[in-house]
């Protein structure tokens, strides 16, 4: 728990000082290096953030500049955000698979003179940058390699800059300390720029009162100590991990490991087996797909022991979990379960000890969620927003429920407006979108409410229930109601769906156009023996469009069981050639898809379906990681799917 | 190629003279002669059968010509034993794949450390002091090629269940962890996409770049050979036919006969 020491301090330096006082000797932060996993202190900690501000300082860094910090989750990343800080500049991470022109808008628009990046291809990016960016003045990287015959004098290694800091703090003892005191809770702490699903990205200025306040708010609400333990793995632009790995590391005290690399996240979970994890609803999805490949590939024994006893827990297993009663002979079956199927599985994913598991991002499938809590994993759901520093609702415990997304947190305040926008207030709502006032005029009232873009129903029991952007819901040509992203949500439920995009509003019926999931599409044609040679190929079998229509006509059927929506079955759908993909715009970074953009680029194909046709003629541009382009032609055939009967006619509004 | 990296380029390490190899009466290199330059890439190119895994197999000692000399590191030898090849500092990989297919990454890699490693038998059997402390500093060798290759995530896989182009990667790092001065790449990139053509062109490029590594290749990806390779080699029906820089070589009249035939 927090000491009174630490709840004092209100920036993260203070707070960093304070934990290497009270806690100096337990982790804080882990990297697994050289197949090891190397672990620093709360002390060795600060003092690596010490000797770095002292670089930063002797290179130049000035009270007020912005750091671009571009990478993967690295411990030096995140310290060079601290000594940043105690130096009163503002850091701001980059997501680090965006390519170089999305991080030109980005260091410009914060004409930011600093950057602290991981390695060389981070480099190259900056390299490629700099000659058209005014700003960018100096270039820290962590990783020398490959960059051995890289001669700029403006690029230094982090060993470099740590001499000059040793030399430094020798020079100007007590330095770090006085410029470290200035700092104040209403300064800007980190500048997180949204990716936008619409227009340019927008630069939130999150205040270490926002951060720190809302990460104390947080480790109380859910009991957070310094002996839990996190994975750090999700970009670190992305607000949440400025929370997770950031604000409530450095109020807790607990410790963050970060991944050996990118493609060891899996294995990397199962070594270190966190208590706190965070993930959006499609990484759960994955693992679900994967264990259950597996599974399908073990031994007869196994498989039925996993069948068995997955019913048992899909039956009682979500109750156990919420404390509620359940009769003798369920729980000792549960109990079997856990001895032989569920625990050892947990072991084997990593989530043997985990204590608190949040997803959010979008709605997760109720599949999904059943699985993990019925096998004693407790997910639950939470709201939030770059915008409300994260936590706007919360699932309480014992109030878990697939459908909403919990309770307002304590200390926000949730309304929603006569359209049916949410709204909210909270000690975490940012300070501005840097440089844009009218934005953020528009995002937030005078009175410090900001609008969320969502539409919501907020029920009686004070749980908030999010159905789609509030600017995205419309009605199809007879009045029906249309939410594109519910239908979605339903569709992509399905393993074997990546993505869909549908279409209705003002017109005369749904459609949808479907990214097919290669992993599971392509094991399901492989245990058939139908061969393909590359994603066109697979998506093009008249066998898989006849696996995705029965999956459409499925949502139909559920669809056709509400009469709010039964108007927006699908009648028609293609499935693309190619996966949707954040290179070529069609998703953010976050990976949302571009609703507009898809229309636009794809007009031809939505033409087509609506005007009846059987086939269409696509050429598409597709962006590789480099930055090439090449075109990729195919003639996709439109399939029509069955819709269940309607009961009662869809009413002409629906509230 | 950068300036830099031109200026690495050293000394003739490896000279090979008049080099005739027959098999019964099978003349599969006739009168050869070459010379790799220390830390440079050097491709070895031709149709099929033209000889080029047999002049490699010639300079790692698998083969003994009948005639023809090869000086290494100064050294005169007319017959050398793969072993002696690989105590001596040259390493290669396989056209097909030579992994051990039950073992991991780890472990196949660790296999190119033998000749590395000190020890005896008895400390080696009981697994105890000096041989356990060996064994670290091996598996800490280990660990930066797996790193350098970017492979930590099949680190315990075994290699048998790899995809190929994976498995090609293993088999450069368990040549690697010889920290050979001579790495010999056998067609490195057969049968990949163009994806993992891509991948170890880069990896062949920062071996060189980052060892200092000097590189012989074979290779029948013409556009791969051209843009990594300081200097190529070709052969056709066990004859040398041009000898030079990339440039050179692609406007050599013979080459282009060699490679597309010519109309009569």
């Amino acid at each position: 728990m927090t000491s009174p020491g630490a709840a004092a301090a209100d920036t993260f330096p203070a707070l960093l000082e304070s934990n290497a006082r009270i806690r100096g000797g337990r982790p804080a932060i882990r990297e697994k290096d050289y197949g090891i996993w190397q672990t620093w202190s709360w002390a060795e900690v600060r003092d690596q953030v010490r000797i770095m501000a002292h670089g930063f300082a002797a290179l130049g860094l000035r009270r007020g500049d912005k750091v671009a910090i571009i990478g993967d989750n690295r411990p030096q990343l995140y310290w060079a955000m601290v000594a940043a800080q105690a130096l009163g500049a503002v850091p701001v991470p980059v997501y680090q698979d965006a390519a170089a022109a999305e991080m030109q808008f980005v260091l410009d628009h914060t004409e930011a003179r600093f950057a602290m990046v991981e390695d060389q291809e981070q480099v190259d990016k900056l390299l490629e940058i700099k000659p058209r960016s005014s700003t960018l003045e100096t270039v820290v990287f962590r990783d020398a390699r490959g960059l051995r015959h890289y001669t700029q004098p403006f690029l230094h290694s982090l060993a470099s800059v740590e001499a000059l800091g040793r030399e430094h703090r020798k020079e100007h003892p007590g330095f770090y300390e006085e410029e470290a005191a200035k700092a104040q809770g209403g300064d800007a702490a980190i500048m997180l720029y949204t990716s936008g699903t619409t227009g340019q990205p927008k630069g939130v200025v999150l205040t270490f009162d926002n951060v720190i306040k809302t990460a104390r708010m947080s480790v109380e609400l859910e009991g957070l100590t310094e002996r839990d333990e996190t994975l750090s793995y999700l970009p670190m632009a992305w607000v949440g991990d400025n929370m997770f790995s950031l604000g409530q590391t450095y109020v807790a005290g607990f410790c963050v490991n970060c991944p050996e690399s990118s493609g060891t996240v899996m294995q990397d979970l199962r070594e270190i087996g966190p208590t706190y994890f965070f993930a959006p609803p499609p990484i759960f999805q994955n693992i679900l797909t994967q264990v259950m490949i597996r599974i399908e590939d073990a031994s007869w024994v196994k498989r039925r022991l996993f069948h068995y006893f997955l019913k048992v827990a899909r039956r009682v297993g979500s109750d156990i979990l919420g404390r509620k009663p359940v009769p003798f002979g369920q729980r000792f079956l549960y109990r079997l379960g856990e001895a032989l199927v569920f625990g050892p599985l947990k072991n084997t994913l990593g989530f043997s000890r985990m204590r608190l598991v949040y997803t959010a991002g979008e709605a997760i499938g109720p599949d999904i969620f059943d699985f993990y809590r019925s096998i004693g994993v407790p997910m639950k759901q939470l709201y939030g927003q770059t915008e409300a520093t994260v936590f706007v609702t919360v699932q309480p415990n014992d109030q878990v429920r697939l459908d909403t997304v919990g309770v307002a947190c304590p200390g926000v305040e949730l309304k929603l407006d006569p359209s049916g926008e949410v709204l909210y207030r909270s000690p975490g709502v940012f300070k501005e979108y840097y440089r844009n006032p009218a934005a953020t005029a528009e995002t937030k009232t005078a009175d410090g409410w900001v609008r969320t873009g969502d539409a919501g129903i907020l029920g009686r029991d004070g749980h908030l229930k999010i159905v789609d952007r509030a600017k995205d819901v419309g009605r199809l040509r007879n009045g029906a109601l249309f939410a594109p992203k519910y239908l979605e949500n339903k569709l992509k439920f399905f393993p074997f769906i990546k993505e869909a995009v549908t279409f209705g509003a003002d017109r005369d019926y749904a459609t949808a156009m479907i990214s097919i999931a290669v992993d599971a599409v392509g094991n399901w044609a492989e245990r058939r023996h139908l061969a393909y040679s590359s994603y066109q190929e697979l998506a093009a079998k008249p066998e898989v469009y006849e696996l995705i229509k029965s999956n459409i006509e499925k949502v139909n059927r559920d669809l056709a069981q509400d009469p709010a929506l039964a108007g927006s079955q699908i009648k028609r759908f293609v499935l693309l050639h190619k996966e949707l993909d954040a290179d070529d715009g069609e998703l953010t970074r976050s990976r949302k898809v571009r609703r507009r953009f898809v229309a636009e680029r794809y007009a031809d194909i939505i033409e087509a379906i609506y005007s009846g046709k059987a086939s269409v003629h696509v050429e598409a541009k597709v962006s590789f990681e480099d930055g090439r382009t090449s075109t990729l032609k195919a003639d996709l055939r439109i399939a029509d799917a069955a819709t269940a009967g309607v009961e009662t006619p869809a009413p002409a509004l629906v509230a | 190629m950068s300036e830099a990296h031109l200026r690495r380029i050293g000394e003739t390490v490896l000279k090979v003279e008049n080099i005739s190899l027959r098999f019964g009466g099978v003349r599969a290199i006739t009168d050869v002669s070459f010379e790799i330059r220390k830390g440079e890439i050097f491709s070895i190119i031709g149709p099929n059968g033209a000889g080029k895994t047999s002049m490699l197999n010639v300079i790692n000692g698998f083969y003994h010509p009948q005639d023809g000399t090869i000086v290494w590191k100064g050294m005169l030898r007319k017959q050398m034993r793969p072993h002696e090849a690989a105590a001596t500092g040259i390493a290669r990989t396989f056209q097909n794949v030579a992994l051990f297919k039950g073992m991991s990454t780890l472990d196949n890699i660790m296999t190119g450390r033998l000749l590395k490693q000190r020890g005896n038998f008895l400390t080696d059997a009981l697994y105890w002091g000096p041989a356990q402390r060996e064994e670290i500093r091996q598996r800490a060798v280990v660990e930066r090629i797996i790193d350098f290759l970017e492979i930590q995530a099949i680190r315990k896989v075994p290699v048998g269940r790899l995809p190929y182009g994976l498995q090609k990667r293993v088999e450069l790092g368990r040549a690697l962890a010889m920290e050979p001065e001579l790495l010999l790449l056998d067609e490195p990139m057969a049968g990949m996409n163009v994806e993992e053509k891509e991948d170890m062109s880069r990896f062949i490029l920062d071996v060189n770049d980052e060892f200092g590594t000097t590189i012989a290749l074979i290779e029948h990806d013409m556009g791969v050979v051209m843009d990594i390779s300081d200097r190529v080699v070709v052969l056709d029906y066990g004859r040398k036919i041009a000898d030079g820089t990339p440039d050179v070589v692609r406007a050599n009249p013979d080459v282009i006969k060699a490679y597309l035939g010519v109309s009569h």
